[in-house]
């Protein structure tokens, strides 16, 4: 009786999900910081960490190639129709460049990774969890974190600056094919605009995006593999869940952490 | 027997899920050098026993002490340590399914550092080898039947020479003769390495004749702890009953009758004969080169030609003689209202028809035989049972041919 009046109560309610949140926020905090100073501890095993650069960059590119260019080409198409009712048609270099690399650029490639990546990621730890193959590991002596954590993170937070300037530049090239090819801007004023808009910060600043991205993508997708067993649902139902939560997570930690890297480095 | 120390002794261990108090105060010595096995009906906790052993999941109350010392209190490099010389096998096998059987096998290896690329290739396959798994390295968890999937699991357990292995229901799931093979297996690697087994077991009474030490879980305590024979007479009711319903149950391999069944079947002819003079005679077979067998046609192959063997002369018995199995490698047949001499007839008899027969169906090997040294004993009394196992010194040596 006495704890059907607290959940009546609409505060403690709130306060109770509160307290949920931010024990949860703690817990991620604390998966993220010791997978993270694992990467370190040796010997390090360089043959895992290669394999998860290769399936989380190189296995990536493709899909960051394509989304750049349509990216960049809708860019221009948009950038073109709008500067020219200002007549400013020839700084279409430098508007697309701009918003490719300070932002399109890491939030779409962060995104089109959780969507590639992060979903196999959090399915494989989940699985992994449910048919106790993380006991056996703790059995065996193995930390499941520095096996199965650390390597992705590593190549993650690699990875993802590296997929971010590919997808600048094919975006920045895309751009190119729509108002230079397509609708006359005249390549040489579109490429000095593009050389003489972008100075070093907007590149420090995409780079130190897509980094922070890597770790919140990686940490949740992992974390929500990890922990699958902690769920109301079981098996295979369980495992599903957390890849959904995962990838939605993921997705709105990266708008999130998004404005809030935007409004500091700005 | 001198007793032997505890390696593990576990201390009013208490464990609740919820409102569900699964473990109420275990108490049990595990001692080092033997095969403990813990039975007890299903969902009783004997897994969740295990798995506070070896740290998968943390008790509530009590202790655990290795060696005398509590594992709580040990430092992170004892803990360490002691961890290294554990290893578990589960009841689902728990293989990595995203990687080879090799890569499976070899992982332990690999992940503590300190061996050769070379050194672990000659460990694991060596390893393999004897576990009768045969080229199937490359093969994936998922590609091999159930009885490979839990031999690679037992590789994977023993291939960094632990002391101490826990055993999950290692047999679950398998078929009687694929159960036996895993039986046997654990049982001559024990022999072998030494080492401390603590195992989890439905297959009764099978695994009485692996086991030196058996402990009853119950409503969360241990009712009972002492050697398989001790089990059938305990006073305590939870016990009996559970001895008296194993009492019906067969040899699952064999299909022959538990030792408990001749006790009592031994009882009922003497009430049956009362005031008549009751004579038994005993027959011990003992299989002396069962291992030389495995060695030639593998574990399986040599646990089909057990059965059959004993198929066969169950077959040339009279229906009120009982033949049970009451070790893994001793068959005792019981002959009422025989004397010694009758069962030497009776012995002669059997050895010639069983010597036509052959135990597999195969000529790929030719010169293949049971030797069985053969021992007989007259009793008026069914507590002469337990006699005749300390006097069955072998008094005749036949060899009876497992292929023609």
């Amino acid at each position: 009786m006495f704890q059907n009046a607290i959940s009546k109560n609409p505060f403690s309610t709130i306060g109770r999900l509160v307290i949920l949140g931010i024990q949860e926020m703690g817990k991620v905090a604390l998966f993220l910081t010791s997978g993270f100073f694992k990467i370190f501890s040796r010997p390090v095993n360089m043959s895992r960490l290669l394999e998860q650069i290769y399936f989380i960059g190189a296995k990536s590119v493709f899909v960051i190639c394509l989304t750049g260019a349509f990216t960049g080409m809708v860019l221009g198409l948009q950038g073109y129709y709008v500067l020219v009712k200002y007549g400013s048609s020839g700084s279409l270099g430098s508007a697309v460049t701009i918003s490719l690399i300070r932002e399109m650029g890491p939030v779409l490639t962060a995104i089109m990774i959780t969507a590639r990546a992060g979903s196999a990621m959090s399915a494989e730890i989940g699985v992994m969890r449910i048919s106790e193959q993380i006991d056996a590991l703790k059995t065996m002596g193995i930390n499941p974190l520095r096996f199965l954590f650390s390597p992705r993170l590593a190549a993650g937070l690699i990875s993802f600056p590296i997929l971010t300037s590919i997808f600048d530049v094919v975006g920045i090239l895309g751009g190119f094919l729509t108002g230079s090819l397509l609708l006359g801007v005249s390549p040489g004023i579109y490429f000095s605009k593009v050389e003489s808009s972008v100075v070093m910060s907007d590149i420090n600043g995409g780079f130190i995006k897509s980094i922070a991205f890597a770790a919140v993508v990686i940490t949740i997708c992992c974390y929500q593999g990890y922990y699958t067993h902690r769920r109301n649902e079981f098996g295979a139902k369980g495992v599903g869940l957390s890849t959904t939560s995962a990838v939605v997570q993921s997705c709105v930690l990266i708008l999130i952490a998004d404005y809030v890297l935007t409004s500091i480095l700005l | 027997m001198t007793m032997k120390k505890p390696l593990i002794q576990i201390k009013d261990l208490r464990k609740r899920f919820g409102d569900n108090t699964v473990l109420n105060g275990v108490n049990l010595s595990i001692r080092e050098g033997e095969i403990t096995t813990i039975i007890g009906k299903s969902g009783v906790g004997k897994s969740v026993l295990l798995k506070h052993i070896i740290g998968l999941l943390e008790y509530d109350s009590g202790h655990i002490l290795f060696n005398g010392k509590p594992f709580k209190k040990m430092k992170e490099k004892e803990k360490k340590l002691l961890k290294s010389k554990l290893s578990f096998m589960f009841q689902g096998t728990a293989l990595f399914d995203s990687m080879t059987v090799y890569e499976n096998v070899a992982l332990p290896l690999n992940e503590r550092g300190g061996f050769s690329r070379n050194e672990i290739y000659q460990r694991v396959e060596d390893q393999l080898e004897q576990l009768d798994l045969h080229e199937i390295d490359d093969k994936y968890p998922s590609q091999l039947s159930g009885g490979m999937r839990k031999r690679v699991a037992l590789a994977r357990a023993l291939i960094t020479e632990p002391e101490i292995i826990l055993f999950d229901e290692p047999t679950t799931g398998l078929d009687p003769i694929r159960k036996s093979a895993v039986h046997r297996m654990i049982s001559d690697y024990q022999k072998k390495h030494k080492f401390t087994a603590v195992l989890v077991s439905h297959e009764i009474p099978d695994i009485f004749y692996i086991s030196q030490h058996i402990a009853m879980l119950d409503e969360g305590k241990i009712i009972f702890e002492g050697t398989p024979k001790e089990i059938y007479k305990s006073s305590n009711p939870s016990v009996r009953e559970f001895a008296k319903q194993l009492g019906d149950e067969s040899e699952k391999l064999t299909g022959l009758t538990s030792q408990y069944t001749i006790s009592s079947r031994l009882k009922a002819e003497r009430r049956h004969t009362e005031g008549h003079h009751a004579i038994f005679s005993f027959i011990v077979l003992n299989i002396t080169n069962m291992d030389e067998i495995i060695k030639k046609i593998g574990y399986e192959g040599s646990q089909i030609a057990l059965k059959n063997f004993i198929f066969q002369i169950k077959r040339c018995l009279r229906d009120t003689d009982t033949c049970s199995r009451y070790d893994l490698d001793k068959i005792l047949i019981v002959l009422p209202g025989a004397n010694v001499e009758i069962g030497k007839k009776v012995y002669a008899k059997l050895t010639n028809r069983v010597k036509k027969e052959k135990a597999l169906d195969t000529e790929k090997f030719t010169s293949l035989s049971f030797s069985v040294s053969v021992a007989f004993a007259e009793a008026e009394e069914e507590s002469l049972i337990q006699g005749i196992e300390t006097n069955n010194t072998p008094k005749d040596t036949t060899s009876f041919d497992v292929f023609t």
